[in-house]
């Protein structure tokens, strides 16, 4: 063989170089592509330069403002280290807010149609969330959200389920993470109104709503000459079901309490698991009657110098529960009084007048108790209260029959702090927040006993009270309720903000103050005012950002997010149909960029119609809204979610449909018409 | 195996095809030689067995791959073509190809995706017989392999530039984006996206094949040459 070398060399040749100028291609498709992937350059600030001084100066802006700015500016793109869940007061919604930067990322729709969401306003699936919160059938269409509260594994946030409680009406809403959407909304059978909602116990097997207004049990009549007869206070235990994401009404209860107006509660963790407390005021059991010549309820309720302070035994009421000890009404169970008192379940300690807050440490083993019209902060331990029940060591009983605990036996110490304090909150250097309504401030102490080697300040000591604007309620320390606080921030939940804003007119929005309170001893920051405009927010929760995981869409497409599986109804492209049975027409609809399928829907007026769409994109961001005028419709199909709309054709017209969120250049002509012949 | 080869040759019955046969298969290295320069003879053996293991191996990996760079993808969008299939975005691309018209990107090179497990497999056992044939018949049953990647190439442009240029008038933007093709390989631009086209793992596999082939042949030739002019 190659009898020719020439010719051999010629075929050698040609193969070299028909690979080199492949290669060479190749190598060159290269190059350009790290051109186009390279990451941009990175310039640290060294220095701030003469720019930045000018700035300053014309602006008018102390060193102190610039370091303020410095620590909640975010670049764009930068995403915040925690993420802070609001209640939205009267709007009956959820705020979820980045801290440090203070930006409002989602106000979800909880109580309260929201329309963006799609939450209330047509879709089946929500409406029936919303109805089923209805408390005796009125369709109610606001909720005066409170506390909100993260679900929790072994005391601290796991990222997976938020519950808020409704004080207007006694309601509890569950919000799945993975998608911010509100699941599942329940009305205490037996309560009218509830303040102590929502806490949950370290592993999240229950979420706590203590009461607040005694009426009589099972939402019915008594006279308010019966008060002390047939007038009660509540705690209600509702039992979480994580794998379902639901609550489950059959295994919750509740307990019968005196008619005292319960307040918040708080669970205990660690050294005090098992156990829940609630505060209490108008244990005058004052019935108000300005206009009958009686005391009103502000001066009744103040009467007395102490309050009570529930100790209940949660571990061993559930064991009574599920012993049946228990009685109904509106099909759900409750303890009842003598039942607690009995099975040892139900303790009271005395607690300075009309308190607020009550809080647990970190390490379960105190109670931070501020009576509002009293300058301290009562601090109760755990150990001594335990103690004191094992001894059976009682002041007396309450008119009722409920053990009081001796206030020296179980009272750790006094700590004071100055006018009004309220509600407290813990970091990880040792020390406590409490809020000082009348004081308007936001005041550090430092903790004693297990928290003394954190810090370096005497134990039980108020430390700094740094001024707040103004009339602060509730405040949030990053994690600061949970056994990890890892507070680098706390929030101030002002509600008054008078001088702080521009002036909107008469109702003036709510004020968050962020707080830097990572250095020691007395020195706290002041960062940053972010106005509230939508309700008067109570409390608030803050958990680092990396422990949520939601999904960027839903995991496929036809998916159903109220059951959180794939929808009965869902449809693809090519698939799509309307079908008449009768009257009865059911549509199979699909949204992609940029239009329906189909974009024509023929019906007769009276026809009774079900129509499904199921957003087929996988695009993150991809949204397709569905908005059907005259007929209140609007629905938001985020991409993969399937969502059905039900309704009586009862006006005939030509009726135009379109998407609702800007998704695409041709937005605008993502439309159709759902023509009804008379 | 090579020995079994020329028993198999030297007990063919027939004298012309025994002739024929030997003028393809060429000569048989005596054992002496091998043993006296056993590189000079298990070189081209050993590059030309790399270079089928590297054409079965690129099988697995993608061969191309397209990002789209627009304002709106922080991330791109990407696409990876494998010999039989394209994984990644290709729903999100479809999504926006149907605005200018463009086909499915399913639609494409179905012949080509069906067939080309089989014939890159196939070209490759040819460049694994090529081993044994001692004339310039190797070269040819090698060919196909070396030529492969210019092929897929080329192939690929023809099917871009056939998708570029073929869009449905009735689409939403026809009207703002002209019949286009996209480069193959580089960058190319459409309406506000950026794209990049660059081959991947496979093509460099198949790329590394026609290398291996066109030294494993010059080390054939300088090889089997002298024994065939003896
Ligand atoms: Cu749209």
């Amino acid at each position: 063989m190659m009898r020719n070398p020439t010719a051999a060399c010629r075929w050698f040749l040609a193969i070299v170089s028909l690979a080199l100028m492949v290669g060479g291609t190749a190598v060159t498709g290269c190059q350009q592509q790290e051109k186009v992937e390279a990451p941009a350059q990175v310039h640290t600030v060294t220095g701030l330069g003469d720019d930045a001084g000018k700035v300053a100066q014309e602006r008018n802006l102390t060193p102190h403002d610039v370091v303020a700015a410095l620590k909640t500016y975010m670049p764009s793109g930068r995403l915040d280290d925690y993420v802070m869940f609001a209640s939205g007061g009267h709007s009956g919604q959820v705020l979820v807010i980045g801290v440090p930067s203070m930006r409002l990322l989602k106000v979800i729709g909880v109580f309260t149609p929201e329309p963006w969401q799609g939450w209330g306003t047509g879709s089946v699936a929500t409406e029936a969330v919303l109805r089923a919160g209805d408390p005796s059938g009125r369709k109610t269409s606001w909720g005066d959200t409170h506390h909100p509260a993260l679900s929790e594994t072994d005391g601290a946030y796991d990222g997976q389920f938020l519950f808020i409680g409704d004080k207007a009406n006694s309601r509890l809403a569950v919000i799945d993470l993975r998608d911010f959407e509100t699941k599942q909304i329940l009305a205490n059978p037996l309560a009218m109104s509830s303040h102590g909602a929502a806490f949950v116990t370290p592993n999240t097997d229950y979420v706590v709503e203590g009461g607040q207004y005694a009426t009589p049990l099972g939402v019915r009549y008594a006279p308010i000459e019966d008060y002390q007869k047939s007038y009660r206070g509540l705690v209600t235990f509702w039992k979480f079901d994580r794998q379902k994401g639901r609550i489950d009404r059959d295994k919750s209860f509740a307990m019968e309490l005196p008619p005292y107006w319960q307040d918040l509660c708080d669970a205990g963790k660690l050294e005090s698991d098992g156990w829940v407390f609630c505060n209490s005021f108008n244990t005058e059991m004052a019935t108000g009657g300005i206009e009958k010549n009686q005391p009103p309820f502000e001066a009744g309720v103040s009467q007395r110098d102490m309050d009570y302070l529930h100790i209940i035994n949660l571990k061993r009421a559930a064991e009574v529960a599920a012993a049946g000890k228990v009685e109904t009404v509106n099909g759900f169970r409750y303890i009842p009084l003598q039942t607690s008192i009995a099975e040892q379940l139900l303790y009271f300690a005395p607690e300075p007048k009309s308190p607020h807050g009550v809080d647990v440490t970190p390490g379960g083993e105190y109670l931070v108790v501020a009576g509002k019209l009293d300058p301290h902060v009562t601090v109760y331990s755990m150990a001594k209260i335990k103690d004191a029940i094992a001894k059976q060591s009682f002041e007396k009983k309450d008119p009722y029959g409920v053990p009081l605990l001796k206030f020296d036996d179980v009272k750790e110490v006094q700590v004071e702090l100055g006018l009004g304090p309220l509600h407290t909150q813990f970091d990880a250097q040792g020390y406590a927040y409490t809020t000082l309504f009348l004081d308007s401030a936001v005041a550090r102490w430092s903790l004693g006993g297990a928290y003394q080697s954190k810090h370096s300040d005497p134990p039980w000591k108020l430390l700094t009270k740094l001024p707040v604007h103004y009339n602060v309620g509730h405040l949030a320390a990053a994690e600061g309720d949970t056994t990890t606080p890892n507070g680098k921030y706390l929030v101030a939940m002002d509600k008054w903000s008078i001088d702080r804003f521009q002036n909107v007119g008469p109702l003036l929005p709510q004020n968050f103050q962020l707080i830097d309170i990572s250095q020691p001893g007395d020195r706290l920051q002041l960062l940053y005012d972010m106005p509230i405009g939508i309700g008067e927010p109570h409390y608030a929760q803050i958990v680092k950002a990396d422990k949520l995981h939601s999904w960027e869409a839903y995991p496929e497409v036809g998916w159903d997010p109220h059951q959180q599986a794939k929808h009965a109804s869902a449809t693809v492209i090519g698939k799509e149909r309307v079908e008449r049975k009768g009257n009865r027409v059911e549509v199979w609809m699909t949204a992609v960029r940029s239009h329906f399928t189909p974009e024509h829907v023929e019906i007769r007026k009276g026809d009774h119609v079900v129509w499904h769409i199921t957003n087929v994109e996988r695009a993150r961001d991809a949204t397709h809204g569905f908005a059907l005028p005259y007929y209140n419709i609007n629905l938001s199909l985020e991409p993969g979610e399937t969502d059905t709309i039900e309704f009586d054709a009862d006006r005939d017209g030509a009726f135009s449909f379109y998407c609702s969120e800007f998704c695409s250049a041709l937005h605008l002509e993502m439309a159709g018409y759902m023509l009804v012949k008379p | 195996m090579k020995a079994r080869i020329r028993t198999a040759l030297q007990y063919a019955e027939r004298p012309a095809l025994r002739a024929t046969a030997r003028a393809v298969v060429g000569p048989r290295v005596p054992a002496h030689e091998l043993r006296r320069r056993p590189l000079r003879y298990w070189l081209p053996t050993l590059l030309l067995g790399a270079a089928a293991a590297c054409l079965v191996a690129s099988i697995f990996l993608p061969y191309w791959k397209l990002t789209l760079h627009a304002p709106q993808y922080p991330k791109g969008l990407h696409v990876h073509a494998y010999l039989d299939r394209m994984t990644g975005d290709v729903a999100e691309i479809d999504a926006l190809n149907h605005y200018i018209g463009m086909r499915r990107l399913d639609e494409a090179a179905r012949l080509e995706r069906s067939l080309s497990i089989i014939a890159v497999s196939v070209i490759a056992l040819l460049v694994a017989a090529a081993v044994f044939i001692h004339t310039r018949f190797a070269a040819y049953l090698s060919l196909p392999a070396a030529l492969f990647p210019a092929a897929f190439l080329v192939d690929l442009q023809l099917w871009l530039r056939h998708f570029g240029t073929h869009l449905d008038p009735r689409a939403p933007l026809s009207q703002a984006i002209k019949p286009f093709v996209p480069p193959v390989l580089g960058q190319g631009f459409v309406g506000q996206f950026s794209t990049v086209a660059r081959v991947e793992a496979g093509f460099h596999l198949a790329l590394a094949a026609t290398a291996a082939i066109a030294v494993g042949l010059y080390f054939h030739w300088r090889a089997y040459r002298p024994l065939a002019e003896r």
